[in-house]
């Protein structure tokens, strides 16, 4: 209260003086604005500004989880031995090969089903309600029954045998070639839901003059998607880009549930290690670091993500 | 904004904050008898048997029953579901919240002990005869935890089956060797009633990978680090035996016997008749029994050279380094080792008794009992895990190299590099000296 009342007293004080008045009201927004975002603001700085802080100290030390011994300083030795670690390898290249896959289809998959079901055509609700449904399933739950449908016996080796009878059954999660298309495949049908409602909120902004319009002059099919809905959902495009991308590269869940990395390192993945490392073998200080380089590859890539999509004045 | 609009946010803001206190501080005064029982003879014990009720209720009626008996000391039990009590304990450790007396799995007591969370439990040695090696945590020859029962594991099958292929029933004195193994093995394949001969329960992850199947590594001869030094891994889990068994197990996945990554309840496929032979846990007898009666048959897992070997070691108890009340917490625990309450436990919990006391008081148990078997089998055959800090660095890693060779990849390169791995971190935190 002791700083509000200043600002009350001033704007008492000068009531004629406009410009003044203006300031002290713009003062008390201000205020009243920091009280609002206050809690929300002390939370983000416990939960995430202090650990990532952290995590960037401990990254130059040896700390361990457990240990009778005070962490040290040990400069640039985690990061050498991370590069020189063929598993960190592998896991990035993983990270990126889900990323670079999952990124473009489940953004395209989630804009067409957007379209379908914005179409006004009777039982839209319905698919609506369809593709939403896995979205609000837990990814651990998921996962455990995706293993299920992927097993060498499991439904998806017995549909194909059903429709080709000389198939030999593959042990998707269990083969490196197959394992991490098998994981795309389930994430992307898992999340593509969540796009598709961002998609179609996008799609319920474009004002439906400029498709009257577009329709006198002749936009009709794929033209009047090229040159009227496309461009309009600029702004929805930038952050479900962004968004998506960020989720893909820290995939974990799926990877834990599933296949905890294997077979042979081939779906391994960077935010898999770091947990693996902190939490398995107790090295805090090396999945720091591992985590550092994380934060590093995310903010560049989304830095240049926002860069290419930024608003050409 | 009005004045009223500050005053009410102002107010509800204060709401807030008043709240949050309050939850501090009923939290902080609802934790507070759980640590260390400082004043007036109160032990807390904290517990991972959270949700099982029949292994709480034994551990509570041993409390109840040592509260009733004295009053010098109170124990208050305090169970934790098990996948969070290791985390509650680390957490609890380190905000110096530890309780007087905790439940520890084996493989972690050294590690507890090297961080200073555990101290010896100062019990006379008298205590521990007749009692499974395997059931009592000694780190560099000072008891710092023991428990009130074990598992073993063992090869699960059927009479039936072995008479159809002509094969003998392997027993203590003479377990079947690698050679008669495969024999057995090809014979099953042959058969084609099993889509696998054999299960070793390969789909298992975490800590039960190096429960199941380091033992097969020592019969070879291997083992996951040089027991000598505790320094090393280099030589032991990397040499020409411990490459034998890699390609052993790997074999098996090759040639058909076994999958990579068997079902998600091996002990339920063997009972529909899904494999001939079951790789599992004392846990397993029952419902394998139920399956099968007179048919099932528990025999020794096979001898790949250094005779069969079987994980040893399971949840025990220690007393905290924190603990102040540690005459009291001496006493309670040499209370609960009274044969009764070693067979109770074991009872409830389904598992081996650690005393020869206790097992000759339970008819299954007793010679010519129906699972005295197992009991032979933690005797004869029990390795405990390695008795050293390491121990979590090396479980992790012997666990994906496990996968890895079970995948296909190259044994001597997965094991080189398991085996730098290890030593590296042994490096790192100065060979774990206490």
């Amino acid at each position: 209260m002791t700083v509000i009342s200043p600002a009350r007293a001033r704007a008492v004080r000068a009531p004629r003086d406009v410009p003044a008045a203006r300031h002290a009201a713009r003062r008390h927004e201000g205020l009243t604005a920091l009280w609002m975002a206050g809690p929300a603001v002390a939370l983000l700085i416990l939960f995430i500004v202090v650990p990532v802080i952290l995590a960037f100290v401990l990254a130059f030390t040896n700390a361990r989880l457990i240990s009778p011994r005070p962490a040290t300083f040990v400069g640039l030795h985690n990061f050498a031995n991370l590069f020189s670690d063929p598993v960190f390898w592998a896991s990035l290249r993983n990270t990126f090969y889900f990323a670079i896959v999952v990124v473009p289809i489940q953004a395209g998959l989630a804009l067409v089903l957007a379209l379908l079901v914005n179409a006004k055509v009777r039982g839209t609700n319905f698919f609506r309600t369809v593709y939403f449904v896995p979205v609000v399933t837990s990814m651990v739950v998921v996962s455990l029954l995706w293993r299920f449908l992927y097993q060498k016996d499991g439904l998806l080796n017995a549909l194909i045998s059903a429709v080709h009878p000389s198939y030999a059954p593959i042990d998707w999660l269990n083969d490196p070639r197959t394992a991490m298309p098998a994981i795309i495949v389930m994430s992307i049908w898992q999340a593509v839901g969540f796009h598709m409602i961002i998609w179609l909120s996008g799609l319920q902004t474009i004002p439906a003059e400029l498709y009257e319009a577009g329709d006198l002059d002749g936009a009709v099919g794929w033209k009047r998607f090229r040159y009227i809905t496309w461009p309009s959902l600029l702004a929805t495009r930038t952050f479900i880009l962004i968004t998506i991308t960020i989720a893909a590269l820290s995939l974990f869940t799926q990877i834990s549930v599933m296949t905890q990395g294997g077979p042979l390192d081939s779906t391994t993945t960077v935010v898999y290690m770091a947990v693996r490392t902190g939490y398995q073998q107790l090295a805090t200080g090396y999945a720091s670091a591992i985590s550092l380089v994380f934060f590093v590859l995310v903010l560049i890539v989304s830095g240049v993500q926002r860069f290419l999509t930024r608003e050409k004045d | 904004m009005s004045r009223h609009t500050v005053r009410r946010l102002a107010a509800a803001s204060l709401a807030v904050t008043v709240a949050a206190t309050l939850a501090a501080c009923s939290s902080g005064s609802s934790s507070s008898p759980q640590s260390s029982g400082a004043g007036g003879g109160t032990i807390s014990l904290w517990t991972h048997n959270g949700g099982n009720d029949a292994e709480l209720a034994a551990d509570q009626k041993i409390v109840d029953d040592f509260n009733s008996s004295q009053s010098q000391y109170t124990v208050k039990l305090q169970s934790f579901p098990q996948a969070s009590y290791n985390d509650a304990v680390v957490a609890a450790a380190s905000a110096k919240k530890l309780p007087c007396i905790v439940d520890i799995d084996s493989p972690n007591v050294p590690n507890w002990a090297w961080a200073g969370y555990i101290k010896p439990l100062g019990l006379p040695d008298s205590e521990w005869s007749g009692q499974l090696a395997s059931t009592v945590g000694k780190v560099n020859d000072k008891v710092y935890s023991f428990g009130h029962y074990d598992v073993a594991l063992a090869f699960y099958t059927r009479k039936s089956i072995l008479q159809s292929v002509g094969a003998r029933v392997p027993t203590v004195a003479q377990p079947w060797t690698k050679s008669e193994f495969a024999d057995v093995l090809a014979k099953l394949k042959a058969t084609g009633k099993y889509p696998y001969a054999l299960d070793l329960g390969t789909g298992g992850t975490g800590e039960w990978i190096t429960y199941a199947y380091s033992p097969f590594l020592q019969s070879a001869g291997g083992d996951l680090i040089d027991r000598s030094s505790y320094k090393k891994a280099d030589g032991v889990l990397n040499g020409a035996q411990a490459i034998d068994w890699a390609s052993w197990m790997q074999g098996l996945v090759k040639d058909g016997y076994m999958s990579a990554k068997s079902g998600a309840d091996p002990t339920a496929d063997f009972a529909n008749g899904k494999s001939a032979i079951l790789y599992s846990g004392s846990w397993a007898d029952a419902t394998v029994t139920k399956a099968f009666g007179d048919d099932a048959l528990v025999i020794p897992p096979v001898d790949l050279g250094q005779g069969p070997k079987v994980g040893g070691g399971s949840w025990q108890w220690a007393i905290t380094a924190q603990c102040d009340n540690t005459a009291g917490a001496q006493a309670y625990l040499k209370f609960s080792h009274q044969t009764k309450y070693v067979a109770a436990l074991a009872k409830a919990t389904g598992t081996i008794p650690a005393t020869d006391a206790a097992a000759a008081t339970m008819p299954e148990y007793a010679t010519g009992g129906a699972s005295e078997i197992f009991r032979t089998f933690a005797q004869k055959y029990a390795v405990v895990r390695p008795v050293t800090p390491a121990y979590p660095f090396i479980t992790s890693v012997y666990q994906k190299a496990t996968q890895d060779i079970l995948s296909g990849g190259d044994p001597k390169t997965i094991l080189d590099k398991a085996v730098s791995d290890i030593d590296n971190d042994i490096k790192q935190n100065g060979d774990y000296a206490f």
